[in-house]
Formats: structure tokens, sequence, C-alpha cells
């Protein structure tokens, strides 16, 4: 009994992600007599490959990356050139961003407005996010557009974009480390970098704008996006009156994300037993007044 | 009763892994700027600024957060997302490189997809426009900025 308490107490930890302390355990529990040296191996080898495929991409590769698949998707949308607008929604998403369980990343949380009126949003990995007017414009208050803003933010926590790129890709230029890095890039090395740069942004904005994450994915971004709304004081009900908003006027095909996500039903009823003994918040007049301008702007676009 | 001795006994190791880990672990800023604050929050006031690849000693945890202390000697409170645990070496050529260190432990900034990969996909892909992209990464929002944005809208 104990030894099976002890292996799923050090397995529980490598779930939550932290490897080296899971290492220490799975030594510490070998060392106690309750764990073989095969169970201990094993549980180094799970650990390690924990760690391998969370941070295999290290954060700066992760921004430009992110960069180009944003200059990527801003060549088939236009940005909405609206200061107030751009302003509120940073404010706004970068607030939302700090309660995150990924606060920092390499370049920061950054939001533009897509002149659009498609029902669209995109999150580039390392945080630079687009959303389009046509989004902005279905929300009834500011709690929901966070709502919004939130869900895309969990794609960029959960490292979602940096998953879309084929795994069967060689990364060996990009993702090797260590002694051969301290050759300096040649022409043709160079080269080849550029060729695996652009595979794997093909594939993230092909996933972001095209066939869209897996369903599993977008369920767990709603959850955190709850998780997100709950910290920062802004109420989680707001996702569900969104969705709802969302629900009247999906159509099923077309552009945008009833192309890339699942149905509003389908994310509903995902959602609702987390939803379960929320608590609906009131607008303030301030919060009310503030949205309304922006949307007054984005209407006059 | 030996079921709970047996949770207790596996706490009890694991707290202990926990706070000799906290003890021995040092790790690398990844980010490109981060900030040492006096209290484990974003409003915590700044003590210093520590930049991409700066080794920090741990000195504790507290939900996400990590004290640390910078190679000056200065300590202070950093988000554990700011931190990762491979060395990253900023330059080619340091004497972890030249060892052979493992792959898994160290990495070398810019190396992989850098802004020198960046400039020679750009020259192949003239149609890409980065302007907005820029742009955007100038819209900065401070974390005071951020609390009075929620405290002025009642978000409570």
């Amino acid at each position: 009994m104990n030894r099976k308490i002890i292996i799923l107490a050090i397995l529980a930890v490598a779930l939550v992600g932290c490897a080296s302390v899971t290492k220490m355990g799975a030594q510490l529990g070998q060392g106690a007599g309750v764990l073989t040296e095969e169970q201990t191996q094993s549980i180094n080898r799970t650990a390690d490959a924990f760690e391998k495929s969370a941070e295999d991409i290290l954060p700066e590769q992760e921004y430009y990356l992110g960069r180009a698949v944003a200059a990527s998707l801003l060549g088939d949308y236009q940005a909405l050139d609206n200061p107030s607008a751009n302003a509120y929604l940073n404010q706004l998403g970068q607030t939302l961003a700090m309660a995150s369980d990924r606060p920092e990343t390499f370049g920061g949380y950054h939001f533009l407005l897509l002149d659009s009126e498609e029902i669209n949003a995109f999150a580039a990995p390392g945080g630079l996010i687009l959303v389009s007017r046509g989004l902005v414009n279905l929300c009834s208050d500011e709690d929901e557009l966070a709502a919004v803003l939130a869900h895309e933010i969990a794609h960029v926590q959960n490292l979602d974009g940096l998953k879309a790129i084929d795994a069967s890709r060689d990364r060996s230029k990009w993702i090797t480390l260590g002694v051969e890095a301290a050759r300096h890039l040649g022409t043709e090395e160079l080269r080849e970098l550029a060729g695996q740069f652009d595979d794997s942004v093909r594939d993230i904005v092909v996933t972001v704008a095209n066939n869209g994450y897996a369903r599993g994915q977008e369920h767990q971004a709603d959850r955190d996006a709850i998780a997100i709304l709950t910290r920062t004081g802004y109420s989680p009900l707001a996702l569900r009156s969104m969705l709802a908003e969302m629900e009247q006027r999906w159509q099923g095909s077309g552009p945008g994300f009833a192309r890339t996500h699942p149905s509003p039903t389908d994310r509903l009823g995902a959602v609702a037993a987390d939803l379960t003994g929320a608590r609906a918040s009131t607008v303030s007049r301030i919060r009310a007044a503030r949205f309304a301008a922006v949307m007054d702007g984005l209407s006059g676009s | 009763m030996h079921r709970w001795r047996g949770i207790t006994t596996a706490l009890a190791l694991l707290g202990l892994v926990a706070v000799v880990w906290a003890a021995t672990q040092t790790q690398s800023v990844q980010v490109r700027r981060g900030q040492l604050r006096e209290t484990p929050t974003f409003l915590g006031k700044i003590g210093t600024t520590v930049s991409y690849g700066d080794r920090l000693e741990i000195l504790a945890e507290s939900a996400g957060w990590y004290q640390v202390r910078n190679p000056d000697g200065r300590s202070g409170w950093i988000h554990g997302s700011a931190l990762s645990e491979k060395k990253i070496i900023l330059k080619a050529g340091q004497s972890d490189l030249q060892a052979g260190a493992a792959g898994d432990e160290i990495a070398l900034a810019g190396k992989g997809f850098n802004e020198e990969v960046e400039s020679t996909w750009r020259s192949s892909n003239p149609e890409m426009d980065y302007s907005w992209v820029d742009l955007m990464e100038s819209w900065q929002v401070s974390p005071e900025k951020a609390v009075a944005f929620l405290h002025e809208g009642g978000v409570q």
C-alpha cells in the first residue's frame, strides 16, 4: 500500500510538471526502498518527457515564430487603425494576461483589432493576439470581451500554437542545443533554418486560420479562461453569455470560428459544470460607458 | 491506519524534496526583461531588473512566484513563467559549451529561430509587412495601470 501511495504521489507531482522535484522524489523513493531501480528510471523518463515537450522551444524562438505568424495573418486581414480602441483592448487584455498561469512571455502580450466582420480571433505564439471587429461586436459588455481575450490568452499559456507544428518535421537545427550551437551560422545553415522556420510558421497559420485546434484544446482554453476571469474579478458567466450570443449567429460553415472552433453549443456543454455556482457581476456605469465608447468608435470604422 | 501512515510519509517526503529543491536551484531568466519585486505580485515595488540569460539563485517559492537572488546579491520576487531550469548561454564558446554539457540542461540564446533567421525569411517573403507587429509590441500596460483599469471599472 505504502509503495503505491508514494508512486502515485510522485507521479502526481510529475503531472504538475516539475520534473526536477519528481526526479528527486523518485531517487528518495528508491533510497527508502519503496521503488525499484526500474520504477525510478521509468518515473525519470516520464519527468524528462514532460519537461522536454514543455520546454523544447525556448520563449525566444517562440517569440520570432509568433511575430511571423502575426505578420502572415496580417497579410490576409487588415489591422484596424483605431488607436483608442486598440489601447482599450490592450488595457483589458494585458490586465487579464497578468492573471494567467503564464503572465511572462519573451516579448509580452499585445493585442490588435482586425478590420473584419468575421467572428474571429488568433493567438500567435508568445502572446500576439489579433481580434476581429466582428467578434468584438458580438460582445454585449466588457465582461464578455474579457472572456474572448482570456480564451485567446489561454491558447498562448498552453503553447497551443507551438503544438500545431508538425511533429514529424526535422527540428534538429533549431531544437538541438549544446556544443553544436557554438558554431557560427553559415549561409547554408541559415538558409536551412529559414526553411524550417517557414514550415513551422505555415503549420501554425494553417491551424489557427483554417483547421483549428483540437476540440480538447478549445475546451481547455475555455476552462482556463474561466480561471482568468475569476482571478481578475470579471464574471465567468460572461463566457456563457458570449457563447450563447455566438450560437445565435452561428452558421456552421464559412470563415472564422465556424471553421476553426467547435460549435458554441458544444463549448457551452463542456463548461457547464465549471460554471456551476458562479456569480454574476454587476457591470458598473464606468465599465459600461468605456465599453460603449469603444463600440461607438468601431461602428464608425 | 497503514494507509494514513503511507499518505503522511509520502507527503513528508514530497515536502522535504520541495525544500531541498528550492534551496539548491538556480534558474535562468528566459524573457527579454524581468523585474525583481519586493513582494510576490506584479504590484510589488521593483527592486531591480534582470535580463535574458541572467542566472538567479532560488530562495523560496510561493504560488508560482520565486524569491531569487541575482549575482550582485540583490534579491526579490519574479514569476516562475519568466524562469527556465535550463542554463541559457548568451555567447557561444563559453566553458559550458566547450565542456559539452547536455543539450537538455543548457541552451544558447539566439540559437535556432532568431533575428537573423527572421531577417532571412523576410527577405524571401517580401510581402510580409511587420509594421503592425512592431507597433503592437510597443503597446505596454503597466501593472499599476492594469489595477487602476480594474478599479475604475468596478471589477472586484
